[in-house]
């Protein structure tokens, strides 16, 4: 079917849907919370918009090999929420938020082998544990398995449609606006509450692998969770907290994927060229193997900065049936690391596999970034919940922990609905979104050409303005460059970060001559403009916490200490008269008693060790 | 990282109102070339080789590659999708074959 753009805005023709219930990002979490919703109130109204489709889409989407987070024998919520404490070196974190999804986690887990997954179980016929909290499954069809279960409860979903604002009635969420990204409908949906589930942001950072022609996606996160609820949220005027907290981790090198696979599921640890035991030889004192996470991320960089690189995870001591299973593992989350160890001629159990620092990416399911919410998930402002990678405050959820948010998230909505009516849509808002969220369509029309390009080549060269794709490679090179990219080893200063502030505002008034000759480059252009606006907040808290607390994750070398007046939660919320960014502090409550950076011991287990 | 359509095996889904790598690709690449009748990826630089386009092909007629930049050319990996199982096959640059088959879902 050929598509038919409009030549204008008045062309563009409008969607308008009433819900009780929207969800913004039919992801893991998304799809969560229409299960939970619609469960406990089957006659609830629930809609999904998904940018793309809910059977694959967002970090799901090529499979997972395990869920981090599972509390086996031997553990409880207590001890799951002390260790994840640990991990990120004591906090600050939400131990209440914590603490609830604990409680609720195992369920959730659970329902997702009811529901057809495969887990692999151990000899006693229980979940077999990969690392303390890790399970291992076969979780090629995870995705469309909870997409299944959610198309279950026939909720109205909205594949391939775009969201973009969310629509305010004072300071109240009412809804989302949005875009077809199929049929170039501009759609409203009008909720009585709304969830935010649109995952974590990437691509805000340059990729070590990145190289600008074909593998300029070659990244860990899903480079199309470019962080739009993020962006949503700010634009809306809502408090986010630890957004400095970024997600730096060790990847395998020149592909960027995930390493847990190899270095907890199969014991392999990281050394340098030196073929010294980096963790144990380096940062024993820190913990060595069990060091925080921050540390373990950083340490393969560490390494390099030195002059030590290249740096593995040291896989010879795997047999050949170890090296299948782990091959195995990698084609149910990342399948083509498979295909680039061929294309390498590579045997993982002859040579040790490269591994390197990722680019940052800001992730709520893995560090603490993201919405403040309370205990419901409602964030700061009203009718609006957060879910997933989305919520901010509590790091380590993972594929369960993400779940079980979704169901909070839910709970949380119920509650707030069965309070509530319809609130009213202010027109002149919902005109300006639809002319700011259709304006670079139009504008490669009335363009002057720029280049004499022949026909057949990309068109858009042909017009003078911006590309989406130049400001966001702009926008990726200045974040390594100046934010502490891998490029620069996660390190900066106060002089690179007022650089940054000062440069992401220029683009910002740019963002106006980007443009787009059709619906995937509207896509595009909304997704570089969201990035923005989630980098700048990120450059700001970055500024703001002048200390080290999270070396690598987050590196300032002009203050390379943990300063105590810091160890709280640096909060920031846009003021939507004068358009900055305010900064705030939150304290830390410690809730769970004992030394915030040391992780509990587990209860013995009689039956492990026989 | 680049997937390729094999000419001969894409027919674009013919009867469908949208082909299927077209549905199901995460990030809006696959589409149809109206003149030439097949599926292509619009942008090689965007995909993110989740495979999903190449597990849905009821042809087979996607094939992922590595970037050069980061890997040889001449490897392959083909996704065989069963009701409840998958079995791959991959071959690295120097022509050695490996199978891998397991079960992706419980039984019913
Ligand atoms: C490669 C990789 C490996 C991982 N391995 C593991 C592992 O082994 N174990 C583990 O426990 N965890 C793992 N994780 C983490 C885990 O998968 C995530 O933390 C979790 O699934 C995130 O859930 P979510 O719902 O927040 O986000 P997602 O599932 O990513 O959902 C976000 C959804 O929002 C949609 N969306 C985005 N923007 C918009 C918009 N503007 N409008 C509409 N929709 C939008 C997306 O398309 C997507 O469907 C891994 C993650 C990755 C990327
Ligand atoms: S799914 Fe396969 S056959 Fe159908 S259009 Fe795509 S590549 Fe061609
Ligand atoms: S591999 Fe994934 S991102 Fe790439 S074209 Fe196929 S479906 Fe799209």
């Amino acid at each position: 079917m050929e598509k038919r753009l409009p030549k204008n805005i008045k062309e563009v023709e409008e969607v308008r849907i009433e819900t009780d219930l929207l969800i913004v990002g039919g992801g893991n979490s998304g799809c969560f919370v229409a299960i939970e919703a619609k469960e406990k109130n089957p006659d609830l109204d629930v809609t999904i918009i998904e940018k793309a489709h809910i059977d694959r889409s967002g970090a799901l989407a090529a499979g997972m090999d395990a869920i981090n987070t599972y509390i086996g024998e031997g553990e409880t919520p207590e001890t799951l929420v002390a260790w994840s404490r640990a991990q990120v070196g004591g906090g600050p974190l939400r131990e209440d938020l914590a603490l609830g999804n604990a409680k609720i986690l195992n369920g959730c887990v659970e329902s997702l082998e009811k529901w057809g997954v495969p887990f692999i179980k151990d000899e006693k016929g229980r979940y077999k544990k990969r690392g303390r909290f890790d399970i291992s499954i076969r979780g090629e069809q995870l995705k469309p398995i909870i997409a299944e279960k959610a198309k279950s409860y026939n909720p109205r979903i909205l594949n391939r449609v775009t969201a973009t604002n969310f629509i305010k009635d004072g300071d109240r969420v009412i809804g989302a606006m949005g875009f077809g990204v199929r049929d170039g409908k501009f759609y409203i949906i009008k909720a009585k509450a709304t969830v935010v589930s649109t995952g974590g942001a990437a691509g805000l950072y340059r990729s070590p692998t990145n190289d600008g022609t074909t593998s300029h996606h070659q990244m860990w996160m899903c480079p199309f969770n470019v962080g739009s609820g993020y962006s949503m949220g700010i634009r809306a005027g809502a408090e986010f907290t630890l957004m400095e907290q970024r997600w730096c981790a060790a990847r395998v090198k020149d592909f960027t994927g995930p390493v847990d696979t190899i270095s907890v599921g199969y014991k392999a640890r990281m050394i340098n060229s030196k073929e010294e035991l980096i963790l144990q030889k380096r940062y024993s004192h820190l913990g060595g193997d069990t060091a925080p996470r921050y540390i373990r991320a950083n340490a393969p960089m560490g390494e390099w900065n030195d002059g030590r690189g290249p740096t593995y995870v040291d896989t010879r001591h795997l047999s050949p049936e170890q090296v299948k299973e782990l091959k195995i593992d990698y084609l149910n989350e990342r399948p083509t690391y498979v295909l680039f160890l061929a294309a390498r001629g590579q045997d993982p159990a002859k040579e040790p596999l490269e591994i390197y620092g990722s680019d940052p990416y800001i992730v709520g399911g893995h560090t603490s970034s993201g919405y403040w919410v309370d205990i419901d998930r409602m964030t700061t402002l009203k009718g609006l919940f957060a879910a997933g990678e989305c919520a901010g405050g509590m790091p380590n959820k993972f594929v369960g922990g993400c779940a079980a948010e979704g169901v909070l998230a839910a709970r949380g909505s119920l509650k707030y609905i069965s309070g509530v009516g319809h609130g009213n849509i202010n027109e002149e808002q919902v005109a300006a979104e639809k002319q700011r969220v259709f304006g670079p369509l139009f504008k490669g029309l009335n363009m002057e050409a720029k280049y004499n390009i022949p026909s057949g080549q990309d068109p858009r060269w042909q017009y003078d303005g911006i590309t989406p794709e130049e400001m966001e490679e702009r926008l990726q090179r200045l974040m390594d460059e100046y934010t502490g990219g891998v490029g620069q080893f996660f390190r900066c200063n106060e002089e690179q970060l007022n650089y940054a502030i000062k440069h992401i505002k220029i683009m910002k008034k740019q963002v106006e001559r980007l443009f787009a000759n059709d619906l995937h480059n509207l896509v595009l252009v909304h997704d570089v403009i969201d990035r923005l606006d989630v980098s700048e907040v990120v450059v700001m808290h970055l500024r703001e916490r002048r200390e080290t607390r999270w070396p690598g994750w987050q590196t300032r070398t002009d203050y390379p200490d943990k300063n105590p007046e810091l160890d709280c939660f640096i909060n920031s919320k846009k003021n939507l008269s004068t358009g900055e960014i305010e900064m705030t502090k939150r304290p830390y409550e410690q809730i769970l008693p004992g030394d915030r950076t040391k992780s509990p011991s587990p209860v013995p287990l009689s039956v492990e060790k026989a | 990282m680049p997937p390729y359509v094999l000419k001969d095996k894409c027919d674009g889904c013919k009867g469908k109102d949208e082909p299927l790598c077209e549905q199901i690709c995460i990030g809006d690449l696959m589409t149809l070339d109206h003149v030439t009748g097949r599926a292509y990826c619009r942008s090689l630089r965007d995909c993110w080789d989740c495979m999903s386009c190449t597990k849905i092909c009821p042809k087979g007629a996607i094939e992922q590659r590595i970037p050069y930049q980061l890997g040889y050319h001449g490897a392959k990996l083909i996704p065989m999708i069963g009701t409840d199982s998958i079995t791959w096959t991959c071959v690295d640059i120097d022509g050695k074959v490996e199978r891998f088959t397991y079960r992706t879902r419980n039984k019913k």
